[in-house]
């Protein structure tokens, strides 16, 4: 191939036009591929919640039958019963969306792959390739997700609406037409982007750290991102292996979950959970080394315990394997087992107090400037603690029996995730945009869009805590008239969060637009890592001369 | 974690060896995946986990207790044109005393129907300690065209059950089976849809009793 026999022969000039992104194995270039794809999924994703929350705004169902008969043709009851399907696979695909080509693709793919290289002084990807294909499947994998909300599942019903759990015998016999196998199509490509993307980080940062950057020395990202990909490593094959039994069920006449044939529904539970509890560390952890780097720069100060910062992040890891059964304690577990995963999983806590007081302690006497990335960093700390109080009260056996399915563990997992890695996120855009396009952005759109964020994204979530204490269960369009007052706050809570999302998008234009000069590093001497030793934006290609490791 | 060697020093092959291993990893873990299919069976039997009763190889419970114990009997069925019902809705035994109970079938049908019985016990924890000595759903019942036959369960309750605390105060157990056709006998008239049919269900004897 031309391409890469013009590569071979050592020209550093990036390609012109598409051809220098759909063919780059530049880490720096494909990290930017994946930060414009997460922006754009998160988009949908985030349109499909505030759908969701406009139905919800009031009892009754107000706008799905209408969606429904505009989108799918129906008419009549049929068209309400599609509108309470489409809920479903509103809700459904919100999730999928958000983890798997959201999240999981800016901090892994976008982040990780800009910065990792960078901090450990290495020139690329160990896998250039590799990298290029990995993001390539998320596409493909995306439209597909995208097409399954459009397909027939269960008869009068469109798009996977059984969650993203994907629990038979609603994902197998219960929805027998094909937007199941599409979703599912969809999740294995999404996985196998994740595995050939954590195969490489693995192999970078085992094999491609400059002279002297032991792992002992290396930046909290690099760690977060290395037990992160050891995390993918171990789960995803376990959900691939799940999925696939679930796919060969519906269409190959296996029983793996089909009771008739001697299978067990509940050992899809099993295995989709030894995956989905490590994912949810996956979705967190580059998050943490994300914040661990902003509240040291904009506190003047090296991190607070750095080891223990570094082996906090493994412990977490680790242990993140061995608690999976906590979200299935309604599924007649003996009640040794549910002493077992109560206490197992209230270990976690440990590990993650470390770092919430490791950062405290970082930010303890320290000369503290409140830029736009350590306002985000802050909101992080804060809203992440609320959401692990209130992990430690579902850890509880006894009391999940009675939150299980209801909203408060919705509330839970968005005060961790919506407002945990999506502020991370959003960190980390704030604090490595200059040094990624080398122009500073606006102070006080940033600062407008992080107190417009965080207030609408409490008044969404804060609520449904009271939502579900009171017993409204998830997953249902409608509910009893005595929820309406606080899913009407949670509702105008989304449509705040909305602008923020705008605000956030204009500040990005606005700073290409005004091209302000960001400089090598805007953030003073409290940025030590490797990448404010380069320009903004960096060279096409960096670390020519190996940098030296103190 | 100390395979790590630093930029200079490794080369390609390093880079090969490292993602190769993971690979293996992966494989592995997709393998390990799969092996839970069994393993999980084999849990299931050994530990009457999601109410697996269990095939007992002696008759009798060593000893009976001085406490009753009232089991409850319920048939489904999943595809099979068959009336399936217990003979009697409930029994009350002694706890660790054998006792037979009978359920009855009539096929339905013009044709003869293979069926094969699964089966389990609410509550789920009660599995381990519900014993079968005999019972139809060990093998395969064919019926011919209007055919009614007498289907025995022998069975005992382990008297260890009172040790357990979960279940120190069940009155009740129900004991359930769902009658599922066998492949080879599939009715065409069935109006279930095609889902619950077809299967192989060649598996369901290694669950126990």
């Amino acid at each position: 191939m031309a391409d890469a026999a013009a590569h071979d022969g050592h020209d550093h000039k990036p390609y012109h036009g598409w051809v220098r992104w759909v063919y780059s194995t530049n880490h720096k270039d494909i990290g930017t591929l994946y930060l414009i794809f997460a922006i754009m999924a998160g988009i949908i994703g985030g349109a499909l919640s505030v759908a969701i929350r406009m139905e919800l705004q009031e009892p009754g169902i107000q706008i799905f039958s209408g969606l429904a008969q505009m989108v799918y043709g129906l008419n009549g009851d049929a068209a309400i019963d599609g509108g309470k399907s489409m809920y479903n696979a509103f809700a459904t695909a919100h999730a999928l969306i958000m983890i798997f080509f959201m999240v999981m693709p800016a901090l892994i793919g976008g982040f990780a792959n800009w910065m990792v290289p960078i901090m450990i002084g290495a020139p690329d990807m160990a896998f250039p390739r590799m990298n290029n294909i990995s993001f390539w499947l998320l596409p493909p994998a995306f439209i597909l997700l995208l097409t399954s909300m459009f397909m027939p599942s269960a008869p009068g019903a469109y798009g996977v609406g059984g969650g993203w759990t994907l629990y038979p015998p609603l994902s197998t016999s219960g929805q027998p037409g094909p937007a199941m196998d599409l979703a599912i199509l969809s999740i294995h490509i999404a996985g196998a982007s994740s595995i050939l993307g954590a195969i490489n980080f693995i192999t970078t940062i085992f094999n491609m750290r400059a002279p002297g950057m032991t792992l002992h020395k290396m930046p909290l990202f690099a760690w977060s991102v290395l037990v992160t990909a050891f995390l993918l490593l171990l789960s995803l094959p376990v959900l691939a292996g799940g999925i696939t039994m679930l796919l060969t069920d519906r269409n190959f006449g296996t029983t793996f979950f089909a009771p008739d044939g001697g299978g067990d529904p509940l050992l899809f539970q099993h295995l989709f959970w030894f995956f989905g509890h490590p994912e949810v560390y996956i979705l967190i952890l580059p998050g943490f080394g994300i914040i661990s780097h902003i509240v040291s720069t904009f506190s003047r100060k090296p991190v607070f315990g750095y080891l223990g910062m570094a082996y906090a992040m493994v412990a977490i890891g680790a242990v993140g394997f061995i608690v999976w059964a906590h979200h299935m304690y309604t599924t007649g577990l003996s009640l040794d087992t549910q002493r077992y995963f109560v206490f197992a999983t209230m270990v976690i806590a440990v590990p993650t107090g470390v770092k919430i007081f490791s950062w405290i302690a970082t930010m303890w006497g320290g000369s503290i400037s409140f830029k736009p990335p350590m306002l985000w960093a802050l909101g992080f700390i804060f809203l992440f603690t609320i959401g692990g109080v209130t992990g430690v009260q579902l850890a509880n056996a006894g009391l999940d029996r009675s939150l299980h399915d209801t909203y408060f563990v919705i509330a839970h997992f968005h005060y961790v995730l919506s407002l945990g890695a999506v502020f991370a996120i959003f960190a980390g855009w704030y604090y490595w945009f200059p040094k990624m396009t080398g122009y500073m952005y606006s102070p006080v759109i940033a600062n407008t869009h992080f107190w417009v964020m965080f207030v609408g994204v409490n008044l969404i979530f804060f609520p449904q805590h009271f939502l579900g204490l009171a017993g409204m269960p998830r997953r249902t369009i409608d509910y009893p008239d005595a929820f309406a007052g606080w899913n009407m706050v949670s509702s105008y809570g989304s449509y705040i969060a909305a602008v923020g999302v705008a605000i956030f998008l204009y500040g990005v234009f606005e700073a290409f637009q005004k091209k302000r000069i960001a400089g090598a590093n805007p953030w003073g001497e409290g940025a030590t890592t490797l990448e404010w030793q380069l320009p903004s934006p960096p060279p096409f290609h960096q670390w020519e001369q190996l940098p030296k490791i103190k | 974690m100390s395979t790590g060697t630093p930029g200079k020093t490794a080369g390609k092959n390093s880079n090969r060896v490292v993602a190769a291993v993971c690979l293996a990893f992966f494989t592995g873990m997709i393998g390990m995946a799969y092996a839970a299919v069994p393993l999980y069976k084999m849990f299931c039997q050994a530990t009457g986990y999601g109410g697996t009763t269990q095939r007992a190889e002696k008759q009798y419970a060593g000893r009976v207790l001085d406490r009753e114990i009232t089991v409850r009997f319920d048939a489904n069925i999943a595809g099979v044109p068959w009336e399936f019902q217990p003979v009697q809705r409930s029994m009350t035994m002694k706890i660790g005393e054998t006792v037979q109970a009978h359920y009855k079938a009539t096929n339905k049908f013009d044709q003869p129907v293979t069926g094969r019985a699964t089966f389990n016990v609410q509550p789920e924890l009660a599995g381990p300690y519900f014993n079968k000595v005999e019972c139809f759903c060990f093998t395969d019942t064919s019926l011919k065209p209007g055919e009614t036959l007498d289907m025995p369960v022998l069975f005992y309750v382990d008297p260890d059950i009172v040790n357990v605390p979960e279940l120190k105060d069940v009155k009740t157990i129900t004991l359930s089976y769902t009658m599922f056709p066998v492949e080879k006998n599939k009715p065409v008239a069935s109006s279930e849809p095609t889902k619950g049919n077809g299967k192989t269900v060649s598996d369901t004897e290694n669950l126990g009793g």
